[in-house]
């Protein structure tokens, strides 16, 4: 958007980043979703099950994990349509992303796919399952029923 | 711990300052704060500058500022807390003078959010939270998560986006007093309602601006404060909390925990109880920002934000003037700006200098709502003349 009156500029040098995220503390859970699992960490010592997964303990500081699949029903807590999108998901069509809380016990935040925003409601029953897209691999959530008593969305 | 008091306050316009660099906009905030005051750069002991940075092109924009304002040598220190970054910067400029560290401290809240393009920015608020689990598969903008809080709230309570919509009306009405304000158009609530969606349910006039902005705040201990001005306002309290980066790690979406636990240790130390409060800005980033604030800062019962705002409580004359500088949502919301923002007017409200936005000071309590994030950080702040 052009000032007015207009003003004098210097164009920056620019600048780009791209980040290498170290991913072989949770090399489980990477290579999990490549093989259609969806794993939270489970701490070995205090029983602490955490999604996102930690490959260290948050309550007991251990650092021993085993591997729970996460996979299945869950009911959407709440969610939003994200139509002004970031540079990044430019060209992505708008989005739906949820959070429900799942039957294993904990919350996820992904995006729910197949399913119009008049569809979507809090208390809809979503299903879990591992994604495999273009920027890597991914989990999502479908719906699997709306038996909600809030009227549809406009 | 030593008593601290605001014996000097700044403001630069806010707005689209693409006619201004970085430390020239700086100045716009402290030489008004140095007047105010009526003190020099030499009787500074220490500077802080709250800022989130990323969008301008100095890398150590504190060092960048403290040269341009004459305060090369001095303490120093750059504070983030995302959005309550300038209010951070306060608190570390208070925590300073009552340790008895330094005498007289300032701290300058800042951003420049408009020099790189719209959805570059978007980009890099977005991944103000936790970007490994919730930005890179699933881009979560800032509007996006303040709707996921709107969307449970509404199921939740009822709550109608007209009323979501009423925030966004009061808060225009006021910015359109501020001459310091970036939006100073008064607005109706079919504006609001018939705004291009953004995060449903939240539309393009529910979300505050970009803007670019600075202020500023001169804080003293209570010996040099006695002799600097007559009029000084008290910090009384400063309640600081924070909560998971992972949004999904929350335990609901009704409203923020941290604003609940930051004002009940804020409202603990300076022995008030939230109906006391004069006055109060909070952090209307989004229009539901302000709802929740009203119920988790216990200004009414949970779930009743809503009839607040139709009744017209918090309107100048109701029950606790909320935001009456514009807020966020209208006076723009320069993340660094704006807590130190806040205090400026605040500070103004309780020496009785704001003018036609002035609200009735009775107990002479004013009440700075900060959060940074989604309730990532927050920063409550007790002010009293």
């Amino acid at each position: 958007m052009a000032l007015s009156p207009p003003v004098k500029r210097l164009k920056s040098r620019p600048i780009t980043f791209t980040f290498e995220l170290p991913t072989q503390k949770l090399r489980e859970f990477w290579d999990g979703l490549e093989k259609g699992k969806v794993y939270a960490s489970k701490c070995k010592k205090c029983g602490d099950l955490s999604f996102p997964p930690t490959a260290d303990c948050s309550h007991c500081l251990n650092h021993e994990m085993e591997w729970v699949d996460i996979q299945g029903e869950g009911e959407i807590e709440t969610f939003t349509q994200i139509v002004i999108r970031p540079a990044s998901f430019q060209n992505h069509p708008t989005y739906t992303v949820a959070v429900a809380k799942m039957n294993a016990g904990v919350k996820v935040l992904a995006w729910l796919t197949t399913a119009k925003l008049g569809d979507v409601k809090v208390g809809a029953k979503v299903k879990l399952g591992a994604v495999k897209s273009e920027d890597g691999p991914s989990y999502g959530f479908t719906l699997v029923s709306s038996n909600s008593d809030q009227p549809p969305l406009k | 711990m030593r008593k601290v008091a605001i014996v000097g306050v700044g403001h630069s316009k806010f707005g689209d300052r693409r006619d201004v660099n970085l430390p020239e906009l700086a100045f716009e905030a402290a030489k008004p704060a140095f007047e105010d005051a009526n003190l020099a750069t030499k009787d500074i002991d220490f500077l802080s500058v709250g800022t989130a940075g990323g969008w301008y092109e100095e890398t150590l924009p504190a060092v960048v500022i403290s040269e341009y304002l004459g305060l090369s040598g001095k303490g120093l220190m750059r504070c983030e807390a995302a959005c309550a970054s300038g209010s951070a910067a306060i608190a570390t400029a208070h925590d300073t003078i009552a340790s008895g560290q330094n005498d007289v401290a300032m701290a300058v809240g800042i951003e420049k959010m408009t020099e790189i393009d719209t959805p570059t920015a978007v980009e890099l608020i977005g991944r103000a939270g936790y970007y490994t689990w919730e930005f890179h598969n699933f881009g979560v903008t800032f509007p996006g998560y303040y709707a996921l809080h709107a969307t449970a709230h509404m199921k939740r309570y009822g709550t109608k986006e007209e009323q979501l919509a009423k925030v966004a009306v009061k808060n225009h009405k006021y910015g359109s007093m501020n001459p310091n304000a970036h939006l100073q158009r008064i607005i109706k609530i079919e504006d609001v309602l018939s705004s291009r969606m953004v995060a449903w349910p939240l539309k393009l006039y529910d979300c505050c601006p970009m803007s670019d902005g600075a202020a500023a705040v001169i804080l003293a201990s209570e010996e040099k404060a006695k002799s600097i001005t007559d009029s000084p306002i008290w910090i009384e309290a400063i309640g600081v909390s924070s909560d998971t980066a992972n949004v999904s790690k929350r335990s609901g979406y009704t409203g923020l925990q941290a604003t609940v636990t930051a004002s009940q240790k804020a409202f603990k130390k300076a022995n008030v109880e939230p109906d006391e409060f004069d006055i109060a800005d909070v952090h209307d980033c989004f229009t539901i920002a302000e709802l929740l604030a009203y119920e988790d800062l216990g200004f009414c019962k949970k779930g009743e934000a809503g009839r607040m705002i139709d009744e017209g409580q918090t309107e100048i004359g109701g029950k606790v003037p909320v935001n009456v500088d514009g807020g966020l949502k209208a006076k723009g919301h320069p993340i660094g700006a704006t807590g130190t923002s806040m205090v400026v007017g605040l500070t103004r409200q309780l020496r009785k200098e704001g003018g036609n936005m002035q609200a009735p000071i009775k107990n002479g309590l004013a009440l700075a709502h900060n959060v940074g994030g989604t309730g990532h950080y927050c920063y409550v702040t007790v002010l009293r003349s």
